[in-house]
């Protein structure tokens, strides 16, 4: 028998969320970066910025699931 | 490596200072453990099987929470000073009188009053024990129904906001006074190490952000910036002088970001606010937009709170959980594998110390900067 919070399950597709969001920030700073190679520095700021908010919201659902 | 102008006088004097205030501190060995806490452990020993079973939830939460007393290895603790307002006034004493017990079973009694600690907090003793031997009443979902003194010891997130103010200033005093010393001159130790860091804080965080008026919030931003970076990283030693999980600590991140709310509001110019009050929108639409706007100012400030608690905590547990596994397992052959995630979380974490200083810093110009700019 499978036991366990549903708060669990709901962490979960947080971090399916998240992990969709951090692949398409990166992926397009990647491409970025390949057409512009001297703008790397600027586009790697943004796209940690970017990221953190993403990774924020889904740190958000771990707070609520551990609560 | 001539490192001997690091160590100059105002420098020692701090360090003296920290060590004289640390000394005060006793390391007590729970060796001295009485016949009445063997007794009690014993009793421990007793509980149903199930207690007994690693619960690696409960292990990790336990090692992200405040204490008091701070864990040096095995049986060794360090006894952190318990301060107490009661109705008798205050009442201090060392926390190691309370012998290493968490669950309420070890009485200290001072001026006529009888004090347990359970789960980290402290409360007024029961008369009598409970059949657990616990000085306690509990209810159903074993929550405490003691009253409280009014707690203000010093704890072990309080000693590392301590520790870390010591290395602030530390390495900062230093800094000036180099800064003073070959001024005109290319940095020297320590400054040439600080100095890209402020400009980096400067040039990426403040200018873009803030405009001409940069220079006014520069103190605000290095300090909360520095403040953030250095306990992050203090946060990751495992073992002294780290490891207490201050920048995940809801009470140190709502302050900080009471700061950065202060600051916006009092900075704030009449664009500012009409821009709250007044926005150019239609008049009927002020019924939804004003009281948005007006969440908008304390939504930004409790989303910095909790993204830098979340954060640091997440990553705690998450280094907690990895090395549990071996005691989930019980086995040794579990340990290289664990210690390898936990060894490669930790790395990542240097990272986001450094990635969750930057952007609560960035953040908060951000805020500030929206809140002073001219126009659009």
């Amino acid at each position: 028998m499978i036991t366990g919070s549903i708060a669990a399950i709901g962490a979960g597709l947080a971090a399916i969320g998240a992990g969709m969001g951090i692949g398409k920030i990166g992926s397009s700073a990647m491409e970025g970066i390949a057409r512009q190679p001297e703008a790397a520095s600027k586009i790697q700021t943004a796209m940690l910025i970017a990221a953190a908010f993403v990774e924020a919201v889904a740190l958000f659902a771990v707070v609520v699931a551990l609560v | 490596m001539d490192c001997s102008h690091v160590f100059d006088f105002k420098v020692n004097r701090l360090i003296v200072v920290f060590t004289l205030f640390l000394a005060l501190f006793s390391v007590t060995p729970s060796l001295y453990a009485q016949e009445d806490t063997l007794k009690t452990t014993s009793a421990a020993h007793a509980e149903p099987e199930a207690e007994k079973k690693f619960n690696i939830g409960k292990f990790a939460l336990h090692h992200v929470a405040d204490s008091h007393s701070w864990h040096v290895i095995g049986d060794y603790y360090i006894g952190l000073p318990v301060i107490l307002y009661t109705q008798v006034g205050f009442v201090t004493f060392n926390s190691g009188d309370f012998l290493h017990d968490d669950e309420a079973k070890v009485v200290v009694e001072r001026y006529g009053q009888r004090f347990v600690k359970m789960h980290e907090k402290i409360y007024y003793a029961s008369a009598t024990a409970n059949e657990h031997g616990q000085y306690a009443d509990l209810d159903e979902a074993h929550h405490v129904k003691n009253a409280r003194p009014l707690d203000i010891s010093i704890t072990k997130n309080t000693c590392t906001l301590l520790l870390s103010i010591v290395v602030i200033l530390a390495v900062f005093l230093k800094v000036a006074n180099s800064y003073k010393k070959n001024a005109g001159k290319s940095p020297k130790g320590i400054q040439s190490w600080i100095e890209p860091i402020i400009i980096f804080v400067r040039d990426d965080i403040a200018k873009p952000n803030l405009g001409h008026k940069y220079e006014r919030f520069m103190p605000y931003l290095l300090t909360v910036f520095f403040f953030i970076w250095f306990n992050n990283m203090l946060g990751l030693v495992p073992f002294l002088p780290g490891g207490a999980n201050l920048t995940g600590n809801t009470a140190v991140t709502v302050v900080l970001a009471l700061l950065t709310l202060i600051l916006t509001v009092t900075n704030g110019n009449k664009y500012y606010w009409r821009h709250i009050f007044a926005p150019d929108v239609p008049w009927w639409l002020y019924i939804v937009l004003v009281p948005v706007e007006i969440i908008g100012i304390f939504t930004k400030p409790i989303a910095l709170a909790i993204r830098l608690f979340a954060n640091i905590t997440a990553g705690h547990i998450l280094g907690l959980a990895l090395i549990g596994l071996v005691f989930v397992f019980n086995s040794i052959y579990v340990a290289p594998v664990s210690i390898a995630f936990a060894l490669f979380i930790n790395v990542i974490e240097l990272l986001v110390a450094f990635i969750q200083a930057f952007i609560f810093t960035i953040l908060s110009a951000l805020f500030i900067g929206m809140a002073i700019e001219e126009h659009h």
